[in-house]
C-alpha cells in the first residue's frame, strides 16, 4: 500500500525538478521563446488550445491503437503459423530477415505515396513497425518449449496443434509480453513519423505546422500531449500485462 | 501388461556407452537400472519411452505380449514436467486435453487425494514443495494408466527424508505395473527392486537383493547389509556379487 502512495509522489518530485531546471535555463540563458519556451508559456499553450491539440491527439490516437491491435494480431497470427509449420518456418523467416533488415522507417514515404495523407498510411506504418518484434519475440518464446515438456507432449501423443495452445501458447506469454512492451514503446515514434511525411491531421502534423509558424510552444504543447500518451500506453499495457499475466 | 526384454549395445552417436545389454522386465514387476551418472540411464529410459535423442539401440527391445510399446509408457521424471501456469488439476488431466479427450476431473480429484495433496487442487506447482511437486508429476502417471511406467531418477532432487516416503507412495500406487526405475541411489533400487541391474561400460551386472516384499523397510538389517556392500562395491573396494 504504502509504495503505491509513494510512486507517484516521487514522480511529482522528479517533474517539478526538471521543471524547475528548465525554467531556470530559460532565465539564466535568456533564449528567445521562439527557440525555448518556458514551462509557463508552454502551459498557456496546452491551455490556449486544448480543443486544436484534442482534436489532432484524437486522430494520432485514433491510427496509434489501431495499427498497434492490426500489428499485434498480424504478429500473433503468424508466429503461431510459424511455430505449427516447418514449412511456413522455412518460407517466412528469411523474408522476415529481409523485412527487418529495411529500416521500417525509411518506406514511410513510400507507404505515404501509395496510400495517401489519410489514416490507412500511418496504421499501415505503426504495423510494420511493431510487427517484427511482437512476432519474432512470441516466435522465440513458442520454440523454446523446455525440453522436458515437449518429451512430456510427446509421451501423451499430444497433436500438434494442442500442444501449441496447451504448452506452447501459455509458455510463450512473457516472451509476446516483452514484444508487446516493445511495441507500445515503438508505435508513438511509427506514427508521428507517418504524420510528418505526409498528413493534414494528427500531432505530428500539428508539431511541422506550429514549428513553420514560429509557434514553439504550441509545438511543445503537441509534444507534452504525445509523451503523455506514450505514458498512458505504456501504463495500459503494463497493468493488462500484471492482471493477465500474474 | 506386459514385459520388456532390452539386449544389445546402447550407441550414444558413434560411440558405444554400454555393450551387451541383457535386460529382461518382466510384466508387473519393478526393475531396476542402478549406474553412476553419465553411464547412459537417461538414454536407455529415453529409448523405451520412445523420446528422440542421440542415443540408439543396436539389438531388440521387444514387449512380451508382442504389442508395439508406444503409446503405453508414462514417464516420470526428476523434475521439469509440470506446467507452472496451470493448477493441479490441470496439471493432472492435461495428458487427456493433449490427445483432445475429456479430461476426467474427478479422477483428477481422487489421485490428487492418493497422493496426499487434497486440499491443494487449485494451486499452482510453484507454491508446492519439491516432493510435493513430484506427487503430482505421480499422480498425472497414474491418471495416465500406462502399463510401463518409466521412473527416470524421480526422487533424486528431494531431501533423504523426502525421498523415502515418495518411495513408499509410489510402491503402493505403482504396485502391479511394469515398472523400470532408474536410479543413481543404492538404497532406492535396493528397496523398490524386484529385479536391479548394475550398470557399466560392460553390460549390466544383475545384483542380489533383499529379500521380501517392496518397498522394503530401510532399518532392517540384511538391506542395511546389501547397501553397505554395494556402495564398497560401487566405490571399487569389492566385487559386485551378482
Amino acid at each position: 500500500m504504502q509504495r503505491l502512495n509513494v510512486a507517484p509522489l516521487r514522480a511529482l518530485l522528479a517533474l517539478t525538478v526538471a521543471l524547475a531546471i528548465w525554467q531556470a535555463v530559460v532565465w539564466l540563458t535568456g533564449v528567445p521563446r521562439f527557440i525555448l519556451p518556458g514551462p509557463g508559456r508552454v502551459a498557456a499553450a496546452l491551455w490556449d488550445n486544448a480543443a486544436l491539440l484534442a482534436e489532432h491527439a484524437r486522430f494520432t490516437v485514433a491510427n496509434l491503437l489501431t495499427g498497434l491491435v492490426a500489428g499485434v494480431a498480424l504478429g500473433v497470427a503468424t508466429a503461431l503459423n510459424l511455430a505449427l509449420s516447418p514449412g511456413a518456418r522455412l518460407m517466412l523467416r528469411p523474408m522476415l530477415i529481409f523485412a527487418q533488415a529495411v529500416p521500417v522507417f525509411a518506406l514511410a514515404p513510400v507507404l505515404t505515396l501509395w496510400l495517401g495523407y489519410g489514416a490507412a498510411s500511418k496504421i499501415v506504418i505503426v504495423m510494420l513497425v511493431i510487427y517484427f518484434p511482437v512476432t519474432s519475440a512470441f516466435f522465440d518464446g513458442l520454440i523454446r518449449l523446455p525440453p522436458a515438456l515437449s518429451d512430456m507432449a510427446q509421451m501423451m501423443r499430444a497433436t500438434p496443434v494442442r500442444r501449441l495452445f496447451l504448452l506452447q501458447v501459455p509458455h510463450a506469454l512473457p516472451a509476446l509480453a516483452s514484444g508487446l512492451r516493445l511495441a507500445v514503446v515503438y508505435a508513438p515514434f511509427a506514427v508521428i513519423i507517418g504524420e510528418w511525411v505526409g498528413s493534414s491531421r494528427g500531432l505530428g502534423h500539428l508539431m511541422l505546422l506550429a514549428n513553420g509558424r514560429g509557434q514553439t510552444e504550441l509545438m511543445f504543447a503537441a509534444l507534452f500531449v504525445l509523451a503523455g500518451m506514450s505514458l498512458a500506453l505504456f501504463a495500459a499495457l503494463e497493468r493488462l500485462l500484471r492482471t493477465r499475466l500474474a | 501388461m506386459t514385459g520388456l526384454a532390452l539386449h544389445g549395445d546402447l550407441i550414444m552417436g558413434d560411440t558405444p556407452l554400454i555393450r551387451d545389454l541383457a535386460l529382461d522386465m518382466p510384466a508387473g514387476h519393478w526393475s531396476c537400472l542402478l549406474g553412476p551418472s553419465g553411464i547412459g540411464k537417461s538414454s536407455i529410459a529415453r529409448l523405451i519411452a520412445g523420446l528422440p535423442g542421440p542415443q540408439r539401440l543396436e539389438g531388440v527391445l521387444h514387449t512380451s505380449d508382442g504389442q508395439p510399446l508406444q503409446g503405453r509408457v508414462a514417464l516420470m521424471a526428476q523434475g521439469g514436467q509440470l506446467l507452472p501456469w496451470a493448477d493441479l488439476v490441470a496439471n493432472v488431466t492435461i495428458g487427456a486435453r493433449l490427445r483432445g479427450a475429456r479430461p476426467d476431473i474427478p479422477r483428477a480429484r481422487e489421485l490428487l487425494a492418493q497422493v496426499g495433496l487434497y486440499g491443494l487442487e487449485q494451486r499452482r506447482p510453484t507454491a508446492l514443495s519439491g516432493g510435493q511437486q513430484q506427487r503430482v508429476a505421480l499422480a498425472r502417471v497414474l491418471i495416465e494408466d500406462a502399463p510401463v511406467v518409466v521412473l527416470d531418477e524421480p526422487f533424486s532432487a528431494l531431501d533423504t527424508a523426502t525421498r523415502l516416503a515418495m518411495q513408499d507412495l509410489a510402491a503402493r500406487l505403482l504396485a502391479g505395473r511394469t515398472v523400470i526405475l532408474i536410479t543413481h541411489d543404492p538404497l532406492e533400487a535396493l528397496r523398490l527392486a524386484d529385479q536391479a541391474w548394475l550398470l557399466g561400460p560392460d553390460g549390466a551386472a544383475r545384483l542380489a537383493l533383499p529379500e521380501g516384499a517392496t518397498p522394503r523397510d530401510f532399518r532392517a538389517p540384511d538391506l542395511l547389509v546389501a547397501q553397505a556392500a554395494l556402495l564398497a562395491c560401487l566405490q571399487g573396494h569389492e566385487p559386485c556379487n551378482a
